[in-house]
């Protein structure tokens, strides 16, 4: 069964409907690789699934156990905190902790979590050694107690994505991870979400990498004004897409037109 | 008569500080309150205490401190500050302290808006609460943005304490004036500035520190 259902999910910013009814599902293990060209919603849409916004309706199942649905009259609020647990965030700019090390960034939400348990002492040491793999496991060992502005643009999204995986999300979210790096710089972190993908990590990919996006991805969706136009694995949407926009799209791409 | 000098002054210091800190010890705590009102989410009040700043940094201090120090006086027909020396500290305190948490509070919105809005959000997606987003995430980086120009206000301050002159309160300007007007002699004057420039010297060298403490994140 699928471990993510996202159905018919509808968002309005006053008045103007930038999704409008978006559906699909995620496999456990699966990577989902989300394109299309800029304002198509794909990051309204990110932000909608892991509960930054909320949707003006729509319903979003996560393990089979309903997180929200507008029909009914669950709140919103409630349990928001365990409901974006489920989910990790990699932000196009990073957004890491600029008065934290490293180190400090990747551990500091598992110590917060942490230290309402009895255990606390015991668990401290764990969270630590955790936080210290996951950084060697993004080639950041000898990074590990620099601060952020003291790292390349790769080096302090590869911590991100160490911040985020310190948390063991379900589903890891990625919005345009690259977009805002040097070019030279992108590889580095690419080859950190590819060996992820390789791992089975459930994963959320919005990307304008469609070299990337068709070797990592299990699954393509191409949005185009604020709906899914096509869906389908890498080679087929990518290679042989059958929908008049996502040809045009692509063509663009192909012709650099794309930021 | 350098003894005599030295004394007056040193007692037109003391009024000196006291103006100052008291008004820092409402002035903050005010700004932030002001600063919280000019962003609040019901328009009238975000209104009002918009409008409140801009007349109070569109106006003189001095022209402020001549309505409060008078203005009850004329209005009600008897004087609300007493008319001794304590009584003008207390008028001057008020005043002061009205306007630079008008000052301040624009100076905590900066900072506190100043935060981008990924540090909150990247906080949520971490599972924190509202307030360890606080505490453990925007705080520090506001103080970092704010400090600087706190540091300037602070310093601007020390210098409008002298307008306390203006409704007679003995402070240190008027001190070294007062010399002048019945011994005339101008020495007392530079001497009194250099006072005000010990004064502004220590605070300076603290704010470095503090900022120095600050520089080790961007
Ligand atoms: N908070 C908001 N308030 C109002 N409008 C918004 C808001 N966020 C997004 N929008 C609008 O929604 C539309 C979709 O934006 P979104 O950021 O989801 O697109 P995107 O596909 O991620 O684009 P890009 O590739 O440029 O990142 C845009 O027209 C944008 O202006
Ligand atoms: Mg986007």
């Amino acid at each position: 069964m699928a471990i993510l259902q996202v159905n018919d999910i509808h968002k309005c910013f006053d008045g103007t409907e930038v999704l409008k009814g978006v559906s699909f599902e995620l496999e456990s293990g699966n990577a989902l690789a989300i394109i299309g060209s800029s304002g198509s919603g794909k990051t309204t849409l990110l932000r909608c699934i892991n509960f930054l916004e909320k949707p003006t309706s729509g319903s979003i199942v996560l393990k089979g156990e309903s997180l929200f649905d507008s029909s009914a009259a669950d709140d919103w609020e409630k349990d928001l905190r365990r409901k974006r647990l489920h989910f990790g965030m990699v932000f196009q700019n990073f957004n890491l902790f600029p008065q934290y090390t490293a180190l400090e960034n990747v551990m500091l939400a598992p110590d917060l979590l942490a230290k309402k348990e009895p255990d606390y002492r015991s668990k401290k040491a764990l969270i630590r050694e955790n936080a210290e793999e996951l950084l060697d496991r993004m080639g950041l060992k000898e990074r590990m107690s620099h601060y952020p502005h003291q790292l390349s643009g790769g080096q302090q999204q590869r911590v991100a994505i160490a911040r985020a995986l310190a948390l063991q999300p379900d589903i890891l979210c990625f919005d345009e991870p690259t977009s805002a790096l040097d070019p030279e710089l992108t590889g580095e972190v690419l080859r950190v979400i590819r060996t992820l993908a390789e791992n089975h990590t459930t994963m959320i990919i919005v990307t304008h990498e469609m070299a990337f996006a068709r070797d990592v991805a299990d699954r393509v969706i191409f949005m185009d004004e604020g709906v899914i136009v096509e869906e389908g694995d890498p080679a087929s949407v990518i290679d042989h897409p059958t929908k008049e926009r996502t040809k045009q799209f692509l063509t663009r791409y192909r012709e650099g037109n794309i930021e | 008569m350098f003894w005599t000098v030295t004394l007056t002054l040193l007692k037109g210091l003391l009024t000196t500080f006291e103006i100052f800190a008291y008004t820092l010890l409402i002035a903050l705590p005010l700004g932030l309150v002001f600063a919280f009102a000019s962003m609040s989410r019901f328009a009238p009040l975000r209104g009002l205490m918009n409008v409140i700043i801009w007349i109070i940094r569109g106006t003189p201090l001095m022209l402020q401190l001549i309505i409060i120090f008078y203005g009850p006086g004329l209005w009600l027909g008897h004087n609300i500050w007493s008319g001794d020396e304590a009584g003008r500290i207390l008028a001057t305190v008020v005043a002061f302290s009205f306007n630079y948490a008008c000052y301040f509070s624009v100076i905590f919105r900066g900072g506190i808006q100043g935060v981008p809005k990924g540090q909150r959000e990247a906080g949520q997606m971490l599972g924190m609460t509202k307030s360890q987003i606080f505490f453990k995430v925007t705080l520090l980086q506001m103080v970092k943005r704010v400090v600087p120009p706190m540091s300037n206000e602070i310093i601007t301050l020390v210098k409008d304490t002298s307008l306390a002159r203006i409704i007679a309160a003995y402070e240190l300007t008027f001190s070294g004036y007062s010399f002048m007007k019945s011994d005339g002699i101008t020495w007392p004057l530079f001497y009194t500035g250099l006072f005000y420039l010990l004064f502004v010297g220590i605070l300076t060298l603290i704010f470095g520190k503090i900022e120095k403490k600050l520089d080790y994140f961007q």
